[in-house]
């Protein structure tokens, strides 16, 4: 493992352990892709007819008010929500749901189950599990679910910690670290798991400002040594500029704008985001 | 022959006359024990620290101790007084314990604040418990009595131990005079249900209706 | 006095056998219990509306008769259908069966408890239903659950009294025996009530102790030994990797 300084450091999981086949982002099959999504929630509708694609390696940021369907497109794609009608698809597989003749039919949960294991999350809330150390929940989904052995999940594991720089803290207890610490150690489990995709769901909205930067240097480098397809709900301006390939403009369940960093951020198009950005920015 | 209508039809009469019996110890002793609890919730808090740590050490040993074994305990020493007066005392005492914590809590739940606004108006400790605290603490409490008084009822078959015939003596002697076991407890323990369920339900209820205020 | 105090020497072996026979009522049957309010309590969260319906029956249906007509019921009825069971059986089966149904509803609300961002984590890192429960939702679940069942445990000690009508010779058997042979009611349940106090006591400790580990592995208290253990200041952290 290359121990130049910090920045060079590849935060790269599968290096230290043999290649999982990932998705190498084949020219013709975008990594994500929403087709006629809708989502209901009763009588609300967040998501009314979305269409969205995701090409593989493609940093994308979803901004807009809250309420506008951004946080439900990550969480339908790790299929904690469903949908409700159209399809998503994740590397041209459909996910949850299919056309089988001619009829929608629900995807079987183990063809599903096969799917999300490319997919990782960090949640705004960390959601680190109290009853193990930090070591501990990095390790214990590797050693389940990938069935590595529990040396090579450790050493994965120690590696991960390292690049996130809180290797030691390995043994501590989740509740003894701070926000940014906790977070820090959620992105590293999520990255354990090898994800060829990484859902980041407003990872330093619950952040005491201060400790920001800290997670989102570590996400920068994820971003600048990887090629892990990332969907970034942020409200972090400056962060989405400096990583996204792409900004979408949520509003009231719709893309209402889609474009560079450049376009969006400094030109944008429509009203809605330029008033939205103004409130932000 | 495993079930016989007739037999069934037969113990029915001598069943609900021991639950006549059941009933009337449930409600004389949910009434000593909501009475009692309270007494000793309030004297707990208002006794002076030695009195109070025997009177908390006396409930203690009540509470935590067989019911069946305080009953025999008293049917044996008192053996003038009839099986069924000192079994609702009995019963009525042991969850007067257990009233007494529900009360605890509820008096504990009631804001310091309030406590502290009787003091400033000069307000005697009487009524500060009758007017202020009391009315606020029984809200939570009445649930837990309901749930109580419907334990207690599942509790009166250890009168069975004094021989008070109540539901479940009475199954108990018709069985093992007719061979009519299975009718007899079967029909004991549908009936018991039946009063208990509703029971229980209504209580959930309310507990909901009172937490809504 | 003395005299009583020389029958109660003497009848020491006998009352010793009757905890034995009681903590081993308390123990199958908390065993039981335990057992079977995991199983309804987690069934109780399934999906299917049919399997939830099923739960609520059995645990109303326990729970609202009560533990001596069980008691009587597998005693005396049991037989008569053909299954003959030995009085210990009976009784921890009763004991298993009515504390079982109460402690459903203390699982089931444990694991309501426990916050979703602990499922919602444990589902992206791909767990297995059966992986997540086990090693995320339970531990925490379990912290949760100590305190109620630690009363339900104290209840089941008391219920273990009931055994003496089918014939078993517990410790409140043997009490009776105490006051036959010493003539003194109040020495005899009186020594008999202590007992029963005394290993009410030691189960709640035995609980508080499973609580504090309990709190401990969720980072929420102080280990075992530092409580009983002067404290002394903790080292200042230093760098280097840890295991």
């Amino acid at each position: 493992m290359p121990t130049t300084d910090r920045g060079d450091e590849v935060l790269d999981p599968s290096a230290a352990a043999p290649p999982a086949d990932r998705p190498a982002g084949s020219p013709d099959v975008p990594a994500v892709e929403f087709r006629n999504a809708v989502k209901r929630f009763g009588e609300h509708t967040v998501l009314d007819g979305l269409d969205l694609t995701v090409r593989g390696g493609e940093r994308v940021t979803l901004i807009g008010p809250s309420g506008s369907g951004k946080t439900t497109i990550l969480r339908l794609l790790m299929t904690l929500e469903e949908l409700t009608d159209g399809f998503v698809l994740v590397d041209g597989q459909p996910l949850t749901h299919e056309l089988r003749d001619g009829r929608r039919v629900p995807v079987p949960p183990r063809r599903r189950k096969q799917i999300t294991r490319r997919i990782g999350m960090v949640f705004q809330q960390f959601n680190l599990f109290p009853n193990m150390s930090v070591l501990g929940n990095i390790t214990e989904a590797p050693m389940h679910v990938l069935g590595m052995s529990r040396a090579e999940a450790r050493e994965r594991a120690m590696d991960l910690l390292r690049q996130v720089g809180l290797e030691q803290k390995a043994g501590e207890h989740p509740s003894r670290l701070s926000g940014g610490q906790q977070q820090r150690v959620a992105i590293a489990r999520a990255l354990a798991m090898d994800p060829a995709i990484l859902l980041l769901d407003e990872v330093t909205s619950a952040l005491d400002p201060e400790l920001v930067d800290d997670v989102l240097n570590v996400l920068r480098r994820v971003a600048g040594t990887t090629d892990i397809t990332m969907l970034i709900v942020t409200h972090e301006m400056q962060f989405a500029r400096d990583v996204s390939d792409r900004v979408l403009m949520f509003d009231g369940g719709r893309i209402i704008e889609d474009g560079s960093p450049e376009q969006i951020f400094t030109a944008p198009g429509n009203e809605r985001t330029r008033s939205f950005l103004r409130a932000v920015l | 022959m495993i079930w016989s209508w007739e037999r069934a039809a037969e113990a029915l009469p001598v069943l609900l006359e021991g639950f006549r019996i059941t009933l009337l110890a449930t409600v004389l002793g949910t009434l000593i024990a909501t009475v009692l609890g309270l007494a000793i919730a309030v004297l707990r808090r208002v006794l002076p620290g030695p009195a109070r740590a025997v009177l908390h050490w006396l409930t203690e040993f009540v509470r935590m101790t067989p019911l069946v074994v305080q009953l025999l305990f008293a049917y044996y020493l008192l053996t003038g007084v009839s099986g069924l007066v000192i079994g609702i005392a009995v019963i009525g005492i042991h969850y007067s314990t257990y009233m007494a914590e529900s009360y605890r809590a509820g008096i504990e739940a009631v804001p310091k604040g309030q406590w502290e606004a009787a003091a400033a108006l000069s307000l005697p400790a009487s009524r500060t418990w009758r007017d202020v605290v009391l009315p606020q603490a029984l809200r939570a409490t009445i649930p837990s009595l309901g749930n109580y008084a419907v334990a207690m009822f599942k509790d009166t078959p250890l009168l069975f131990a004094i021989s008070v015939v109540e539901l479940v003596t009475a199954a108990q002697q018709f069985g093992a005079r007719n061979f009519a076991y299975t009718e007899a407890f079967t029909l004991a323990g549908l009936i018991f249900l039946l009063a208990s369920y509703p029971t229980s339900l209504l209580v959930r209820r309310l507990e909901k209706h009172l937490a809504h205020y | 006095m003395d005299g009583n105090l020389g029958v109660l020497r003497e009848s020491l072996p006998r009352l010793a056998e009757g905890v034995l026979v009681t903590l081993q009522l308390t123990l199958g049957g908390a065993l039981g219990a335990f057992v079977l309010a995991v199983v309804l309590g987690l069934l109780a969260r399934s999906g299917s509306t049919l399997v939830r319906a099923l739960v609520r029956v059995v645990v109303e249906f326990l729970r609202g008769t009560s533990l001596l007509v069980q008691l009587f019921w597998l005693f005396f009825v049991l037989p008569l259908l053909g299954v003959e069971l030995e009085p210990m059986t009976c009784g921890i089966l009763a004991l298993s069966l009515n504390y079982g149904a109460y402690g459903a509803e203390v699982v089931r609300g444990s694991v309501a408890a426990v916050d979703r961002g602990q499922w919602e984590a444990a589902h992206a890192l791909g767990m297995s239903a059966a992986h997540r429960m086990r090693r995320i939702i339970f531990p925490q679940a379990w912290a949760l659950m100590l305190p109620s069942l630690a009363n339900l445990l104290i209840q089941l000690l008391k219920g273990t009294a009931v055994v003496t009508f089918i014939t078993l010779s517990d410790l409140t058997f043997h009490v009776e025996q105490l006051r036959q042979s010493t003539g003194s009611t109040l020495f005899a349940f009186t020594v008999g009530l202590l007992l029963y106090f005394v290993l009410a006591y030691l189960l709640n400790l035995g609980m508080n102790v499973l609580e504090i580990r309990a709190k401990h592995t969720l980072g929420r208290g102080r280990s075992m030994r530092e409580i009983w253990l002067p404290t002394r200041p903790k080292p200042v952290e230093t760098g280097g990797e840890q295991p």
